[in-house]
């Protein structure tokens, strides 16, 4: 029951200007997936806690559901669907999680490819204790982390060719 | 090198890393409209009115309708059990509450909105009145005088009351035992917490029926539970499809209200009709697991050998009986507390009770953690009590090699095991020897190493996976059987495409079902494909859970690949003119033995399969086959697991240093795979013995339903594991292997905790409940003192 009225953004995302209408209490994660139809971010708990829905703006880390759409006005927007290059054309990122067994279900994969992705910029060669501490904001139920450190000690190394 | 047993990439990855993986949420249809169920605030109320008006005039929404729209309709229906148990109290679980609600989260409206946000506006406008009533919230207060009736069918709230073993037996092994132990303990109850939230999408058609895509992790289950009570629609008007699901550990097993009220209100609009949970409603409705308070004691001669083990639990059940819940902490608890030990006499008995909490049912483990937490917990007490190190008291109990099959007092028979070398080999890698003399010398020298407390927990564990057989099953109670099928269709041109009953929600079996085919027809893996999680494309099936997929479901495709292979072999004996028995298949090829280069390849028996210009005489074309695998047993994976921890006696704070799991789970068809399952085990067992807890306070509110309180362990909480393996095959089927899903998850709790509990030893601490929390500890190290 919205009383305020709807507000245009144009938001970049991917690459790609998108100009939209949206409501203004409408989040940043529903916006990616449900106005764009980009449902690779993935919406865990809604309450800024789990990281599955993390995404880059202005190349920073953040929790879409934890924004609203308008935030995003005039910024640029990453998501998963723009790491790889093409289908059979994995990051380097992207590929080390897929042969370390970074992933079981895949729903926090997302978020975490985000978040790990500027990391691994800002700390090129990390010790598996600044992993540790840099995933700690995003939950996986499933792998027990062990092989997610594994994966991005290995992107790392793939990144930047030690 | 073999494709069987070989670390292969997973083909599930590359749509899951690049996004393009559709979970329930990712979907819509046309037309479609958004659900938010109105749920009850209280723990236990009267529902004296529902005032919809104002919520109807909201613009957008379509409809709303309360538990009496659904009881007065075609398709009113209830929330069934799956799993009886004599004088089983079943009081009624409507699909929402019509006179009463049960625990905070019980349903009582759904509102149908254009989208969800105008869903959950209009449904904070629908006025209920309540009346509310007192709480039952503890297992074992809910059965004494004056604690509030959940049900009126159920008298101090007990839903059943269980025994298994020989209670005199029992009792005079203890009279005659030289030493006895005691425990008080409480399994502390926990969220199951798939970071994908359950959720359905349906969609009703008149003439095709119902289809709902859901988060399951067992469609034909699911379909079947709502076929015979929820909706009342025939089954083949029902379509479950499980699209990608974004984990599960039980809380996706079993059929909620909800999944019914959304295929209702599809039939009743006409429309298709989404339903995702919030964080917090999936939090107060999805099954959770655990709650159980017991007291249990072990008995032991003079020599140290065990001579009985006695257990009385009061198992919480929730404020309705889920799906199989009566099975966890009866058939899957009682039946595992011989562990790996010899144990001449076993008597557990389990009192089941309503609370006004969401319902508990099977969460990763499922009665195996729980007992075997009662199990290593004695074990460490009565080590302590004969003055004997655990290892040397584990090892001179252990059902030794040569005693397989092994009986247990507790109804399970043992088919094979081998615990002395999975022990030695954790003892080896953790360096127990050197361990022990660091403790020793910390102890001796309190002041180095920052005063920090040095503790090494053993946990040797015992898992009863892959329940079988039905016909055993059914007489303990399951309504259901638990064979596991599977399709195996050959293509004209010899590719293949699997048809499996497993529904895998992370675990990778297209990847792993596929190494089966390849290997065992010596095909190329790319040329099978593993299609699972629809029950229109997928005969019956009973689904992943219970670590059941590798030894039920891979084990009833290797029977359908012999059915193949028996075909083939008598198109290829006939094209070859050579008899049956001559003919061996080998790497792709029917061949005659003894005769090189006299052979047919597997692409063309596959193709005169179909093209049937030249078959024996009376062959059906086409090559096809299907097999309901129905195991002889369960599978007994086995391991030994070693915690070794440091603890902060100033802050109560526990670090885990190293953690050890040496597991068995037979012949490993993908080790990475395995590994991740033992890592993911273990995160979930040690973040219930350190940080996880549901909470609920007296008035049946739970206080943990967002992760800002409910504590799932994060990545620097967690150390890297050191795993290793034992391989003994399982001998009752014919990949030889045993689950490994759940291993980490029932091994893990009791290391922990016997490793803090070591750790607090010279402060006469015997046993502290989980989680072990740093002021649960600090208090156990400074008694009587305020921090």
């Amino acid at each position: 029951m919205s009383t305020i009225a709807n507000q245009r953004i144009s938001v970049k995302v991917n690459g790609e200007t998108f100009e939209s209408e949206v409501e203004p209490r409408l989040l940043l994660s529903d916006f990616l997936r449900h106005d764009l139809d980009l449902t690779g971010t993935h919406v865990g708990c809604e309450h800024g806690v789990c990281g599955a829905c993390t995404v880059q703006l202005d190349g920073v880390p953040v929790r879409s559901c934890l924004l609203l759409a308008v935030q995003a006005d005039g910024r640029e927007v990453a998501t998963v669907e723009g790491l790889a290059a093409g289908p059979d054309n994995l990051s380097p990122l992207q590929e080390a999680f897929r042969e370390k067994h970074g992933l079981q279900c895949g729903f926090c994969t997302a978020g975490i490819l985000m978040t790990m992705g500027p990391f691994l910029a800002e700390n090129p060669d990390p010790s598996e204790r600044q992993i540790r501490e840099a995933l700690s904001g995003n939950l996986c139920r499933c792998t027990g982390y062990q092989h997610i450190v594994d994966a991005v000690k290995l992107a790392g190394e793939k990144l930047y060719e030690r | 090198m073999a494709v069987l047993g070989s670390s292969i990439k997973r083909r599930e990855d590359p749509a899951l890393i690049t996004g393009e993986g559709k979970y329930i949420d990712d979907l819509t249809l046309p037309g479609m409209t958004w659900a938010a169920i109105v749920r009850s605030p209280h723990a236990h109320a009267r529902i004296k009115s529902i005032d919809t008006s104002v919520a109807k005039k909201t613009v957008g929404v379509v409809a709303i309708f309360t538990g009496k729209d659904i009881a007065d309709s075609e398709h009113g229906g209830v929330v069934p059990v799956g799993w009886l148990l004599p004088d089983l109290k079943t009081p009624a679980h409507p699909i929402l509450a019509v006179d009463k609600v049960r625990h905070v989260g019980d349903g009582v409206a759904v509102v149908l909105a254009e989208d969800r946000y105008t869903a959950h506006d209009a449904a904070e406008q629908v006025e209920i009145d309540y009346e509310p009533l007192e709480a039952a919230v503890d297992p074992k207060a809910a059965t004494e005088e004056g604690a509030a009736l959940v049900h009126e069918e159920a008298p101090n709230n007990i839903a059943f009351d269980w025994e298994l073993g020989d209670k005199e037996k029992t009792n005079s092994g203890f009279a005659a035992a030289a030493h006895t132990v005691a425990l008080d303990l409480r399994n502390n109850r926990i969220l199951p917490f798939a970071i994908e939230p359950r959720g359905c999408l349906a969609h009703y058609d008149k003439n095709r029926g119902l289809t709902l895509r859901m988060t399951s992790q067992n469609p034909h289950v699911h379909r079947l539970l709502l076929s015979l009570a929820s909706i009342a629609l025939p089954e083949h008007k029902i379509r479950v499809i499980a699209p990608e699901v974004g984990g599960g550990f039980g809380s996706k097993i079993h059929l909620y209200p909800d999944e019914a009220i959304v295929s209702w209100c599809a039939i009743r609009t006409g429309r298709p009709v989404k339903w995702i949970a919030t964080r917090s409603e999936g939090s107060t409705t999805d099954a959770h697991g655990r709650d159980h308070v017991t007291h249990a004691e072990l008995a032991i001669d003079g020599d140290g050998k065990i001579s009985g083990l006695r257990a009385d639990t009061h198992a919480a059940m929730g404020a309705y009986l889920s799906t199989f819940a009566p099975a966890v902490p009866t058939y899957l608890h009682g039946t595992l507390l011989s562990g790996q030990y010899d144990i001449p006499a076993i008597y557990v008995h389990v009192t089941g009770t309503f609370t006004n909490t969401a319902p508990v049912d099977a969460v990763r483990g499922a009665g195996r953690p729980e007992a075997t937490f009662i199990v290593e917990r004695l074990m460490d007490l009565g080590a302590r009590a004969m003055g004997l190190d655990p290892a040397e008291f584990r090892r001179r109990n252990f059902v030794s090699a040569d005693a397989f099959p092994y009986q247990t007092q507790v109804a399970l028979a043992y088919d094979s095991g081998n615990y002395e070398p999975a022990l030695d080999k954790a003892l080896e890698i953790a360096g127990y020897a050197q361990l022990r003399a660091d403790q020793e010398n910390r102890r001796k020298s309190p002041g180095e190493d920052g005063g920090k407390l040095l503790g090494v927990g053993l946990s040797s564990y015992i898992e009863a996976c892959g329940i079988a057989p039905s016909a055993v099953v059914g007489s303990l109670g399951a309504q259901a059987g638990l064979y596991e099928s599977a399709k195996v269709r050959v293509h004209p041109t010899g590719s293949i495409t699997v048809y499996t009953g497993s529904s895998a929600h992370g675990q990778g079996h297209e990847t792993t079902f596929a190494q089966i085919v390849a290997e065992k027809l010596g095909v190329d893996i790319d040329a099978v494909d593993v299609i699972h999680g629809d029950t229109q494309e997928v005969q019956f099936g009973m689904g992943t859970y219970g670590s059941r997929s590798a030894a039920v479901g891979g084990s009833a495709i290797v029977r359908s690949i012999e059915k193949i292979i028996a075909k083939g072999t008598t198109i290829a004996a006939h094209l070859l003119e050579a008899a049956e028995g001559d003919i061996e298949f080998e790497k792709g090829e029917f061949r005659v033995k003894g005769v090189p280069g006299k052979a047919q390849s597997w692409g063309d028996v596959c193709l005169m399969a179909y093209l049937a210009h030249n078959l024996p005489e009376g062959l059906e074309p086409g090559l096809e086959e299907t097999s309901f695998y129905d195991p002889a047993n369960f599978t007994y994976p086995f391991g030994t697991h070693v915690a070794i921890v440091e603890v902060d006696p100033e802050t109560g704070e526990v670090e885990i240093l190293r953690y050890i799991a040496v597991d068995d789970c037979g012949n490993q068809i993908n080790p990475m795979i395995v590994e991740g399952q033992v890592h993911g085990g273990l995160a979930y067992g040690i973040g219930q013995a350190l940080w996880e807890e549901a909470v609920y306070n007296q008035a049946g509110q739970l206080t943990t339903a967002t992760l800002l309180d409910y504590a799932m362990p994060k990545a620097h909480q967690l150390p890297s594991y050191e795993t290793a393996s034992t391989v003994t095959p399982c001998p009752h089927n014919p990949l030889g292997v045993k689950g490994i899903g759940e291993a980490g998850t029932i091994a893990s709790p009791p290391a922990i905790v016997n490793a803090v509990c070591d750790a607090l030893s010279p402060f006469g601490v015997t046993h502290l409940d989980m989680p072990l929390t740093p002021e649960r500890i600090w208090r156990a190290i400074h008694p009587g003192e305020d921090a």
